[in-house]
């Protein structure tokens, strides 16, 4: 049983600098299992570097990062995903002309046979595909199609499926929605709470307030480099969100 | 694809039963990448019955036809190796000289008394080299390939008429001409060599991680490194490839005229980028097949003999291939 004070991942006084320039001056965030946890803030104010670093595509000058209360190295996306950290990006990073169950399996692929000649075992991946997106409740006709004939919200939602599906712990979703209509959107939003329910921690980025109010049990908010304030989203408005990433509210930890 | 579409709702209209199945052929037909796949068989199939019919007692002969395989075998071993590199939305324009490279290597080999199939080893790793020096500028210094292998192309038949002081070498041995003479139930041996190179390719493109990853760096590069596959190790290995198979080309083509000659044959480039774009290979890299080439080597060799055959200048000849591959490239616009 989950214990509400555990957190999945938890950062530490995360710092990071490019040249002079300090991104991250220090920034500490916690997110729990089974919650969706917002990390809003202007342009520039760290977001994208912080979940960089998360995801192992930069690495941190200073800090630590803890999975499961476990101090965790790593300094490559591929490090970060073996301990269950996986990113769907804006631009999703599925590829056109591959199918879907490729793409899902896209660098982890099933293989059988020996050494150098091992051999894709198409038909089990097929299978785990056809489970992964079951899994979610996502109805798409068939797995076999290219992706690039599927719609934003498809698109979306096979690579929602790709980061949930390899016993990952944390999922960091930049933006999922920012190219997506409302009925999209809707449906995004679903998925989101249906993964929440299946004990996985959600990382959000998102502009949208009203998406954050909505979807976050946690928020923090960052502005220059440094967490201003983390607040349980039911104890928040969106006219506080707003006072606090433009800095005319001091903020409250 | 204006052309199927006109064909696809003339034919709804005149049978309106079946309608699922229409629907899908209708949908196939208005599919770029369907024709893409399909037209080189097609185009094949019209060339052998045009020259068939024109010529039948000269150019329907086994004597030709194995001509023709035997024709083909080379360009089609170069025509796998350019596939690879322009699925990764690349290119190769060193084939011909890195081939022509190994060639001399091959004859260096030789006459300082090195056995036969040392001297074919030699050749293929000279031209693994040439790839991999390829791959390496394209991936690591980020360089356009094409400028890279442009130089490539110049490098290699520079360093070619070094080696060979410009002087071809002859070399006599009979196991290498059984290679280029000999057949099996009339096809050529080296036909017999070119299918098992395409038959490998076709498995390690479709049913190898090697395959996908090639394929996904050609679609989206982007994509494919957050996704943790090493663009670099990528596009090296399909350049490797390409200069590999140029330098074990090499040595059939030896086989075939006897000597290593410093000379490169530009018409084996040509004909790999045409047979590529014909076999509906994107350019765009992230879509293509082995087979398509194969057929569109088989094709072009095809249409150069049924030419010659029928009494065509050699001129003529040029200037017909080329034709025939920017109209395919313009039917088969696999972009965007």
């Amino acid at each position: 049983m989950i214990q509400k004070n555990d957190f999945a991942i938890e950062c530490i006084d995360i710092k990071k600098s490019f040249g002079s320039v300090e991104a991250l001056r220090g920034v500490s965030i916690q997110a729990r299992p089974g919650e969706v946890t917002a990390i809003i803030g202007d342009n520039g104010a760290g977001k994208s570097t912080l979940i960089k670093c998360i995801s192992g595509v930069y690495a941190s000058d200073e800090g630590q990062i803890k999975i499961d209360g476990e101090i965790v190295h790593f300094s490559t996306p591929e490090e970060s995903r073996t301990f269950g950290i996986e990113t769907v990006y804006q631009t999703l990073g599925l590829i056109e002309d591959l199918s879907i169950w490729q793409n899902l399996f896209l660098n982890r692929e099933i293989t059988k046979g020996f050494g150098p000649f091992r051999i894709l075992n198409k038909a089990k991946m097929k299978e785990e595909a056809v489970k992964m997106l079951k899994n979610l409740d996502v109805y798409i006709p068939s797995i076999k199609s290219r992706t690039r004939g599927l719609s934003g919200g498809q698109r979306q939602a096979v690579a929602i499926c790709r980061a949930a599906g390899w016993g990952s712990r944390v999922v960091i979703m930049d933006e999922p929605t920012a190219a997506l209509g409302v009925r999209e959107t809707a449906k995004v939003e679903d998925l989101i709470q249906r993964m929440k329910s299946q004990g996985l921690a959600i990382l959000l980025i998102s502009h949208n307030f009203d998406q954050v109010l909505r979807l976050a049990d946690h928020i923090w908010v960052m502005r220059q480099g440094n967490v201003m304030a983390g607040m349980r989203a039911k104890d928040t408005t969106g006219d506080e969100l707003v006072a606090l990433i433009t800095g005319a509210s001091a903020g409250r930890k | 694809m204006s052309n199927g579409n006109i064909r696809s709702t003339a034919s709804a209209k005149a049978e309106a039963v079946g309608q699922t199945r229409l629907t899908r052929i209708k949908e196939k037909i208005k599919d770029p990448f369907f024709w893409s796949d399909w037209l080189v068989v097609v185009a094949f199939i019209a060339v052998v019955a045009f020259f068939g019919a024109l010529a039948p007692e000269s150019f329907l002969t086994l004597y030709n036809l194995n001509n023709i395989l035997v024709a083909a075998s080379i360009p089609a071993i170069i025509a796998v190796g350019q596939t690879f590199t322009v699925a990764t939305a690349g290119i190769d324009l060193s084939v011909s000289s890195t081939m022509t490279f190994g060639a001399v290597i091959f004859g260096l080999a030789f006459t300082n008394g090195w056995p036969i199939w040392e001297c074919a080893l030699f050749s293929t790793i000279a031209g693994l080299l040439v790839g991999l020096v390829n791959g390496f500028i394209i991936a690591k210094r980020k360089i356009n390939d094409f400028i890279v292998t442009l130089g490539m192309l110049s490098v290699a038949s520079g360093a070619a008429l070094v080696l060979s002081n410009g002087r071809p070498r002859q070399i006599i041995s009979a196991p290498l001409a059984t290679l280029a003479i000999g057949e099996v139930a009339n096809v050529p041996y080296l036909m017999f060599i070119a299918l098992a190179i395409v038959l490998i390719a076709h498995f390690t493109l479709f049913n190898t991680r090697f395959g996908t990853h090639v394929l996904a760096t050609g679609g989206d590069p982007e994509a494919a490194r957050a996704m943790g596959i090493s663009i670099v190790k990528i596009k090296i290995a399909v350049y490797a490839i390409s200069g590999a198979l140029a330098g074990f080309a090499a040595m059939l083509t030896i086989s075939r005229i006897g000597a290593a000659e410093p000379a490169a044959n530009t018409a084996i480039l040509l004909n790999s980028v045409a047979a590529v774009v014909l076999g509906g290979v994107s350019l765009f890299g992230g879509r293509g097949t082995i087979l398509g080439p194969f057929v569109a080597t088989l094709l072009l060799q095809s249409l150069t003999n049924g030419l010659t055959v029928i009494g065509v200048a050699a001129y003529y000849q040029y200037l017909s291939i080329g034709i025939v591959v920017i109209l395919s490239a313009a039917l088969v616009r696999t972009d965007k």
